[in-house]
């Protein structure tokens, strides 16, 4: 590492936490609208706000089973992603990786953006958390529409459930549009390249595919949002990868770790690592001419920009950690 | 639409002479009828194989198979100067032929409509019905297309292939006659009170079967906008408008299949893509439904079109969106096993038994929360 002479210095400025906002009272934000959904307001005794949970989940459900909803053109049900799957991520989020959130005033408030992470882990948890930590940290409560790949599409089940989640297809097309519509998008631009390398790669940043999300980003004049995430990496150490079966399962990599597949499912679950998410300054790209977006040289540079980022914000943050599960 | 918009793309002289083809069916019957009351339109022949069931009002009926070079002389006999191509359909209950016969309608109707406009030296407008499946629809298609989007995979069979088609037959023509206004519409599913599409027809089985694990993202078109988009194509257009052209025709906003089998109060079955294939088949034996694996393509990924092109280029707004045309098809077939009326009823049923343990008022919150979003 050429950067570890600056530790000591990074080591002497004391750290910003953000502090974690208290779940227990979403009103209490004053820059935040209160949900349109009829969830519970804060409640005066505590009695009181079960009740009104109650009254809350009724009318959920009425509405749901009725069909009495509504989706956005790529599929995305914001109430059921509120009120259901962003509450079965959160105790994996809150709990079990326990993920620290830096940087989150990096992200407009409002317009598009494009959040531009790494990518790790075998299987893509990190996106699911980077969505979780945007929309309980940011104090807009703002969305996070991911591109997956056309893997995650082609699953059934994981493609209804991703594209309830308002996740879409990694295609420029898709990208645009959302980028355009005012959407927050997230981008892994090392795809499968980053989340299937092998353990001893960890933290080592792979191609950028071929910088699509700078064009994409500059066609719509959106800000980049370098984010780096450390402790994803370590979720399923993939020693080894059975490259036979995984192309007779038709998927791109099948990970052997030192639990999986010898345990069977209990081999399947995650270590509790300690996570970290930063998001860095953002990367203005309205000042580009209009052809800009058609300059495979000022493509690499940005694209380079955004990954030396990255990268250096991934060794910054590692030598801050303690230990990998603390 | 104000009436005076007829005549603001320059007034005509002479009333338009407008053949329509498909006249047998439901859409061409409404579509004859309507047209025929537009001021400037003078005379309308009727084109079908087979005698409608239905009144096509003072609207002249040739009956001619347009697979047959006859179509050429109607064309001339009638000094027919607009051309509004509807006989290009996906075949449903109503036809009763095979998929052979449908298809030959399709693509050689439409080769043998095309030559004699061709020929014709007083065509002047051509209006084509194609359809959104031209896009096919797979896992690895941009969630929302646009008129200008190139399938990732070509439809392989059925109708959508048949679309494919006869719009590059169209563009053909196109090409060669320059002097005639081309408009092709690409229709998402199109539904309403009359509707006899597949999909109609898949809406009205009792237990709906559905791919397992997968929920499509569906688009619909009501019956009415798409009388008023066929007018507006087959005329002069308005002021600062383009009638010519390729133009995705949609209602606006997306229904999941989930949310149309809960509004309908129709429960789903869902089974495995290879057992739907074959409880397809077998519905199509027994002549339930046409369960296509077209159809079934549909029911697994969906299709979503863009409509800015509709909107800014054709200048057409659509009075339904997609979920009021569903609402309307809904009111027109009944209810299901599972009215949504009732299963809501059953919620407020379980709400009001925990009301009786003490949760007095907060109902009427969640009610009042719930009347307001409406």
């Amino acid at each position: 590492m050429a950067d570890a002479k600056v530790i000591p210095f990074d080591e002497d400025r004391p750290r910003r936490r953000i502090p974690r906002r208290v779940r227990a009272v979403p009103a209490a934000d004053p820059v935040v609208e209160p949900p349109a959904g009829p969830e519970p307001a804060p409640a005066a005794a505590p009695g009181d706000s079960w009740d009104r949970r109650i009254a809350g989940g009724l009318a959920f459900l009425r509405r749901r089973v009725t069909g009495d909803y509504e989706v956005d053109d790529f599929g995305y049900d914001k109430e059921l992603t509120d009120q259901v799957l962003m509450s079965l991520m959160r105790p994996l989020y809150d709990k079990y990786f326990r993920v620290e959130v830096k940087g989150i005033e990096n992200i407009p408030a409002e317009g598009g953006a494009l959040i531009v992470a790494n990518h790790s882990g075998t299987l893509p948890l990190d996106g699911l958390m980077l969505q979780v930590a945007v929309h309980d940290h940011h104090p807009a409560e703002r969305h996070l529409r991911l591109l997956a790949a056309d893997l995650v599409f082609m699953l059934p089940v994981v493609n209804e459930l991703a594209r309830k989640a308002g996740h879409t297809l990694a295609c420029a097309e898709d990208a645009q549009r959302l980028l355009e519509a005012g959407e927050l998008v997230g981008v892994m631009p090392e795809g499968f390249k980053g989340i299937g390398k092998p353990f001893g790669d960890r933290y080592k940043l792979q191609r950028f595919g071929r910088g699509g999300f700078v064009s994409t980003a500059l066609r719509a004049g959106t800000p980049i949002v370098p984010c780096s995430i450390v402790g994803a990496e370590e979720i399923y150490p993939m020693v080894g990868n059975a490259k036979t079966l995984a192309r007779l399962l038709g998927v791109p990599y099948f990970p052997i770790t030192p639990t999986f597949p010898w345990l069977g499912p209990l081999g399947a679950l995650p270590l509790p690592t300690k996570w970290t998410i930063q998001f860095g300054e953002p990367i203005p790209t309205d000042g580009y001419a209009a052809e800009a977006a058609e300059d495979p040289m000022l493509m690499f540079n940005l694209t380079d920009q955004v990954r030396e980022q990255i990268q250096h914000t991934l060794y910054k943050l590692l030598v801050q950690r303690r230990s990998v599960f603390f | 639409m104000q009436p005076g918009d007829f005549f603001e793309g320059g007034a005509e002289l002479v009333g338009k002479v407008v053949l329509v083809t498909g006249a047998a069916r439901q859409l061409g019957g409404r579509f004859v009828r309507r047209i025929q009351r537009d001021p400037d339109v003078e005379r309308v022949i009727a084109v079908d194989a087979v005698t409608p069931p239905h009144r096509l009002g003072s609207a002249e009926f040739v009956r001619t198979d347009i697979r047959q070079s006859a179509i050429a002389r109607v064309l001339a006999e009638h000094a027919v100067d607009t051309v509004v191509h509807l006989a290009v359909t996906g075949g449903s209950a109503g036809t009763g032929g095979a998929h052979s016969t449908v298809k030959e309608t399709n693509v050689i109707g439409t080769m043998q409509l095309l030559g004699a406009c061709q020929k014709s030296p007083t065509v002047r407008r051509l209006v084509v019905k194609s359809s959104t499946s031209v896009y096919g629809g797979t896992s690895r298609d941009p969630a929302v297309f646009t008129e200008t989007t190139e399938p990732k995979s070509l439809p392989a069979g059925g109708f959508a292939k048949d679309a494919a088609e006869v719009e590059g037959y169209v563009r053909g023509f196109a090409r060669r006659r320059p002097d005639v206004a081309v408009c092709v519409l690409r229709f998402a599913n199109i539904l309403g009170p009359y509707a006899d599409s597949a999909l109609a027809e898949y809406f009205s089985i009792p237990v709906m079967p559905t791919v397992l694990g997968y929920d499509p993202r569906l688009q619909f078109v009501h019956e009415d906008d798409v009388l008023e988009v066929l007018r507006l194509a087959a005329r002069e257009p308005r002021r600062g408008t383009l009638n010519s052209g390729t133009f995705n025709i949609a209602g606006d906003g997306v229904l999941l299949l989930s949310q149309c089998s809960r509004r309908l109060g129709r429960p789903t079955l869902p089974l495995l893509l290879p057992a739907l294939n074959w409880v397809g088949s077998a519905l199509r034996a027994v002549g339930a439904t046409d369960f296509s694996p077209e159809q079934i393509r549909l029911l697994t990924h969906g299709r979503v079109v863009e409509t800015t092109q509709m909107r800014e280029v054709l200048g057409f707004e659509p009075l339904y969106t997609t979920a009021e045309t569903f609402a309307d098809f809904a009111r027109s077939r009944g209810s299901g096993l599972l009215p949504p009326e009732r299963v809501g009823r059953a919620v407020d049923r379980v709400a009001a038994m925990l009301d009786a343990d003490g949760l007095d008022g907060l109902k009427d919150d969640a009610y009042a929360a719930e009347g307001a979003k409406r």
